[in-house]
């Protein structure tokens, strides 16, 4: 069915089904119940974790597939976000022509870029792209501040001269960003009890797009030009000596993982728009890359996965304070409260970084493939089958 | 073929459950109900302080807190109740706002503005929070107000020292208690001209974003104004470390004055560097070389260390202050935490306060209320002498202070010593003045 | 003329900062083929023993002073260093004075045991692993490594100031006859690229001319012959690898006194070190010290106003692009040896 194999297909319909019913499984807990902290199920945090998501399935195009390491895919990022609420500022507010010029706007500037580096492979690829993402983030901070807005990031004003549609609402407000009609940040809340379901227009069209994006990521993986990618990863040499040039085929692969990338820019800017010169620094392209191999690189759904490890981290524990801990644990006697809040101090709220280190180096060390490994592994100690069967899965090859 | 059966059934579940939803309207809330974004319905209020606690600001940012979580003890009744008995208004009794207990959560800005937003945006959306204050950078002050304003709830910024938090990107529902560039010009200059004389050649280092560049316009302007000359204005880029070769040539070039549009570690290193190069014992113009920052906080002095000593600049607030207001509120801070509060803390405490108290005075949350009982609202009591949030711009208007690093600290808190307390009148300016046009207001949103 | 001298001198200090990291960094590529993104931290960590030292020699005991007060009113109370108590206040306000040279001293062992434990306890583990995990690794041993350090000293720079004799500057304009105060140079500054010329020819020198260093030199020529010839090489490369953190400690330590140390100092030279590293060439030694230097002088030279002028905004992005337009007119960067790290 749609010209996908079992595997894949399955992988697929997980997929679907997951993202379809987010808004249940990201909010287990009911809403006045102290776990309640840990639901993730909001809009902005569920429209990030499918925006990053389809970022990651972009870089893994690239990286998974080619072996080719960029580091500086935030760029592409950044320049779809910016394309993207120019569209806004200048055409209308609909979010299908943004959408639509932040993908050609990368899918240029990854020609560009991509053209350039990859006449260079390994360490001295990544540092070209490293150094044009670099240039653009400082750039767009300082000297292009008229096209970028600097340190305040591209925001929709109440004076924009929109083509199509009105500068400002009929009650002085800046019009929101829309399908057709249909707002980007309208949502409804349906109340089961102690639960609170939120759904988001915003996020199901985002939603929708990753399917669309993973469906087409899941294609290229299984496509002839997969295979030639592949083959690019393994041996280049070889490649070259069957009368092959690779270029193309990279160059392929580097602009249409631009474009993937410049798509979650615009998407980002569809749901908030706001296009901030941070999304091009270099630890933004180093995000990419470690949600990449977090989750697993080279295999479909890890990068997804490790989109949303990281997200989730950085903002669910970080909006923990002490004043949370000491909630969870006040059945405790005083003095012992106090210690276990102590305890646990260091690792939440302002130091939601270390937790996020610990975890890198623990998954790495203990899951060498990632998250998708880890998953594999529960999976196959629940089956108590032999490895045999995931060995050969399609859709988790983990990386080289 | 097993995987149509599979298909079929999730089908078949998504059908039952948009069914379900369909079938039951009486179990949606209807947002429309709602006459404004989160409004409060229980016995509890929530705010959402949204301050850094990574990256460079982190020790800002928990002073912040410090000073949040304090604002709310004292709103909810607790300790001693700080600056609530000094404030002219009496609307607040410490039983909450409007009867119900203030609550709050917390997020991290990462002094980014896209992490910001996300922040804001959880507080919003998951916690419904009703109001969102805090931040260290005015590039986050201006994106996060910018999303308070599409989203419905009120802003009431944090530190931001620009002139377009309250100028070209100011917003209907974003305050601003703390004060700006302009305002830094306006009251250091005179001070300058007095210590340095009037016939002094200055040398702007600037730091190339928006903040550093409303900064220079402002000091050149009031600093030409009095007859000084501006010999030369260089960028440099925020990511800079070591601005050697960026003070290397100020010596020879004729200046006889440093300015240091900096903030934050850019400041440190800039003013580390330009005391190692010796700039301040060398003589230019057969004067003493001096170096000006126009805007000092305690902790970037506490970077700095010994070469903050003698250096003029402004600050919003100072815990030196000797009137009734910042005595109480350093003494209940000073008592919980051990340490006096620094200007950041300062302004966000204040802010709290302002937005319960107009939140009492309005008798409601709604947005569009608090903003109407805070425009042209006159108080005092807080720290600034009488002070005026203005109408037209939601800039508040009060003395700013002139302060110099201190020779003999006694404390590594104590390091800066007031020269003049300038007064408001001095650094008022037209609402439509050049540096802050090309922004509108806009009309109130209260959400929903 | 006198702007460009200056400017030279800029960007050899510069410059002498950048080559002593990617000495490190690309001794460690060099030898263990490992990707390093912790190499940062720990030229962080090395700031911090200068700070820590600092706050050791100051470790203070309270006296009360009757004749002023604290901020709250009460009595003030006035903090004495244990230090001036043993060795009496002139001496020991010395020794305070001169904690920042001191910490070299101090900072070798702990550099050298992070090192150590580092390689046999977590980078020995990912040799044969892809980069790919390596950088993950190091790269949550970096965060790990920032945190906990902003959670002992806080996230605000800390002033670590230089001896009182180096406060100041040299006047190298009246020597070559210019005016006064044409051409000054900080003597901390001086002393820090003598220190950095010191210490990079030490460790040149040691790889050239002692039989350990020609077998680690072998070792990063080919390492599975070195093994079959019978040489222990892992340990070797463990001994290389506390010596790469020292190197990185010690740049770090003698840089204190130009920048105030934070916790983030690390990652803010990470990617430039990388750059000056791939610049010079994977796993050349002086192709790293070259480019250290170049790009040191280069990024000076940009940030000069009439040149400026010109271009707006080249400072900004001066190192990326000299990068580019090295890694594209010289293939393996300036020094580099075909086949590492291109796959």
């Amino acid at each position: 069915m749609f010209g996908l194999g079992k595997k894949d297909l399955t992988l697929f319909l997980i997929v679907a089904v997951m993202a379809l019913f987010a808004p249940f499984i990201l909010n287990p807990f009911p809403t006045d119940s102290g776990m309640a902290q840990f639901n993730a199920g909001y809009p902005d945090l569920m429209q990030r974790f499918v925006i990053f998501g389809i970022l990651a399935i972009g870089f893994n195009i690239l990286f998974g597939l080619t072996g080719y390491l960029s580091f500086g895919h935030a760029a592409f990022l950044g320049v779809g976000s910016y394309a993207a609420v120019w569209m806004f500022k200048l055409l209308s507010m609909n979010v299908i022509p943004a959408i639509l010029l932040s993908m050609i706007v990368s899918g240029l500037f990854a020609v560009v870029i991509g053209y350039v580096s990859l006449r260079r492979s390994g360490i001295y690829f990544s540092i070209l792209t490293l150094a044009f993402a670099q240039m653009s983030y400082n750039l767009a901070y300082s000297v292009l501040t008229p096209i970028t807005n600097g340190e305040t990031g591209l925001q929709i004003t109440l004076d924009d001269p929109r083509i199509l549609g009105v500068s400002a609402t009929a009650d002085g407000g800046i019009p929101v960003t829309n399908l057709f009609g249909l707002e980007m940040r309208s949502f409804e809340t349906l109340n089961i009890g102690p639960w609170a379901f939120q759904f988001s227009v915003g996020y199901y069209v985002a939603a929708i797009i990753m399917l669309i994006s993973f469906y087409v990521a899941i294609r290229i993986f299984r496509s002839p030009f997969g295979m030639m990618l592949r083959a690019i990863k393994s041996n280049q040499n070889r490649l070259y000596y069957t009368g092959l040039n690779a270029r193309p085929y990279t160059l392929a692969a580097f602009v249409i993982s631009g474009m993937y990338a410049g798509l979650a820019g615009g998407l980002l800017a569809c749901m908030d728009p706001l296009a901030g010169a941070e999304r091009m620094q270099w630890t933004a392209s180093g995000e990419v890359v470690l949600m990449t191999i977090l989750g697993g690189a080279g295999t479909l759904i890890g990068p997804v996965l490790g989109a949303g490890f990281i997200k989730y981290f950085e903002n669910i524990f970080s909006k923990i304070n002490d004043q949370v801990v000491h909630a969870w644990v006040s059945f405790l006697p005083d003095g012992l409260e106090n210690f276990v809040v102590a305890i646990i101090h260091p690792f939440v709220g302002k130091g939601w970084h270390l937790t996020l280190g610990l975890m890198f180096m623990l998954i790495v060390i203990f899951l060498p493939g990632g998250l998708v490994e880890g998953g594999q592994r529960i999976s196959r100690r629940l089956r108590r089958k032999p490895a045999e069967d995931d060995a050969k899965s399609a859709s988790t090859e983990p990386a080289e | 073929m097993s995987k149509t059966t599979l298909t079929r059934r999730g089908v078949l579940r998504t059908g039952a459950v948009a069914g379900a939803g369909v079938a039951l309207p009486t179990i949606f809330t209807a947002s429309s109900a709602r006459a404004f974004t989160n409004e409060p319905t229980g016995g509890s209020v929530t705010l959402g302080f949204n301050v850094p606690q990574t990256g460079p600001y982190a020790d800002e940012g928990a002073d912040e807190l410090r000073a949040y979580e304090l604002a709310v003890e004292h709103l909810n009744g607790g300790g001693d109740g700080g600056m609530l008995q000094t404030f002219s208004s009496k609307a607040l009794e410490g039983s909450g706002i409007l009867g119900k207990k203030v609550e709050y959560v917390t997020g991290d800005t990462q002094t980014k503005s896209d992490a910001a937003r996300a922040s804001a945006k959880s507080m919003i959306e998951k916690d419904g929070a009703i109001m969102i204050t805090g931040g260290s950078s005015s590039g986050v002050a201006v994106a996060v107000q910018g999303l308070c304003q599409e989203a419905g709830v009120i802003f009431m910024a944090g530190l931001t020292h620009s002139n377009d938090t309250t100028g070209k990107d100011k917003k209907a529902n974003g305050f601003r208690h703390f004060f700006n560039a302009y305002m830094s010009g306006a009251a250091l200059a005179p001070v300058l001209a007095n210590a340095y004389g009037k016939d002094r050649k200055a040398y702007h280092l600037t730091a190339d974003y928006t903040w550093g560049w409303t900064q220079e316009e402002s000091i050149k302007a009031a600093t030409e104004a009095l007859g000084w000359e501006t010999v030369e204005a260089v960028k440099t880029p925020l990511a800079q470390t070591d601005f050697s070769s960026y003070i290397a040539p100020v010596l020879n070039s004729g200046a006889d004055v440093l300015v240091l549009n900096h903030y934050g570690g850019n400041m440190v290193n800039s003013l580390t560097n330009a005391v190692q190069f010796g700039l301040r014992e060398k003589q230019a113009n057969g004067k003493n070389f001096e170096i000006v920052v126009p805007l000092f906080s305690r902790l970037m002095a506490r970077g700095a260390g010994e070469n903050i000593k003698g250096i003029l600049g402004s600050t919003n607030w100072h815990w030196s202050l000797q009137d009734e207001g910042t005595k109480a509120f350093v003494k209940s801070f000073g008592t919980k935490y051990g340490f006096p509060p620094s200007q950041a803390a300062h302004t966000c405490y204040v802010q709290t306060l302002l937005y319960a108290d107009a939140v009492q005075r309005a008798g409601s949350f709604d947005p569009c209320a608090v903003a109407e009982a805070l425009e042209g609202y006159e108080f005092d009591g807080l720290g600034n002498g009488p002070t005026l949030y203005r109408a037209e711009d939601h800039q508040c208007f009060k003395d700013v202070l002139v302060v110099r690093g201190k020779e003999n600290p006694t404390s590594e808190f104590d390091l800066l010593e007031v020269v003049e307390i300038t007064p408001r009148g001095q650094v008022e300016y037209a609402a439509d003045h050049p540096m802050f046009a090309g922004g509108a207001l806009g009309s109130c949103n209260p959400g929903v | 003329m006198d702007a460009i001298i200056l400017q030279i001198l800029n960007g050899l200090d510069k410059g002498s900062a950048y080559a002593l990291i990617a000495l490190g960094l690309t001794l460690i590529f060099g030898t263990l083929g490992v990707v390093n993104f912790a190499h940062g931290a720990l030229f962080m960590i090395g700031a911090f023993c200068a700070v820590t030292l600092n706050r050791l020699l100051t470790l203070s005991h309270q006296v009360v002073d009757e004749t002023r007060t604290d901020f709250l009113g009460n009595p003030l109370k006035v903090d004495v260093p244990y230090v001036q108590d043993i060795f009496g206040e002139v001496t020991g306000a010395a020794i305070i004075d001169w904690s920042v040279p001191l910490a070299i001293l101090f900072s070798i062992p702990i550099m050298i045991g992070i090192g150590v434990i580092m390689e046999r306890g977590l980078i020995k583990h990912f040799y044969k692993r892809p980069h790919a995990d390596q950088i993950l690794v190091t790269f949550g041993l970096a965060i790990v490594l920032q945190e906990i350090i902003k959670q002992i000293f806080g996230a605000n720079p800390i002033p670590t100031p230089a001896p009182d004799v180096f406060r100041g500057s040299f006047d190298f304009g009246t020597m070559l006859g210019f005016d006064p105060n044409v051409i000054i140079y900080p003597y901390w500054r001086l002393v820090y690229f003598g220190f950095a010329a010191i210490i990079i020819g030490a460790v040149f020198a040691f790889l050239q001319f002692t039989t350990f260093g020609m077998v680690v030199r072998a070792g990063m020529a080919d390492r599975e012959t070195v093994g079959l010839l019978g040489i222990n090489i892992d340990r070797r490369f463990t001994i290389m690898f506390g010596l790469a953190a020292a190197v990185a400690g010690l740049a770090g330590v003698m840089y204190a006194p130009i920048n105030s140390p934070n916790y983030h100092m690390g990652m803010d030279f990470l990617v430039l070190s990388f750059v000056v590293v791939v610049v010079g060439g994977m796993g050349s030694l002086p192709g790293a010290v070259l480019a250290g230097f170049l790009l040191g002088i280069l990024e000076s030279f940009a940030s000069m106003n009439e040149i400026k002028s010109i271009l707006p905004g080249i400072d900004q992005i001066i190192i990326y692009l000299v990068a580019i337009i090295i890694l594209l007119t010289r293939p393996r960067g300036l020094m580099g040896r075909k086949g590492v790290m291109e796959d």
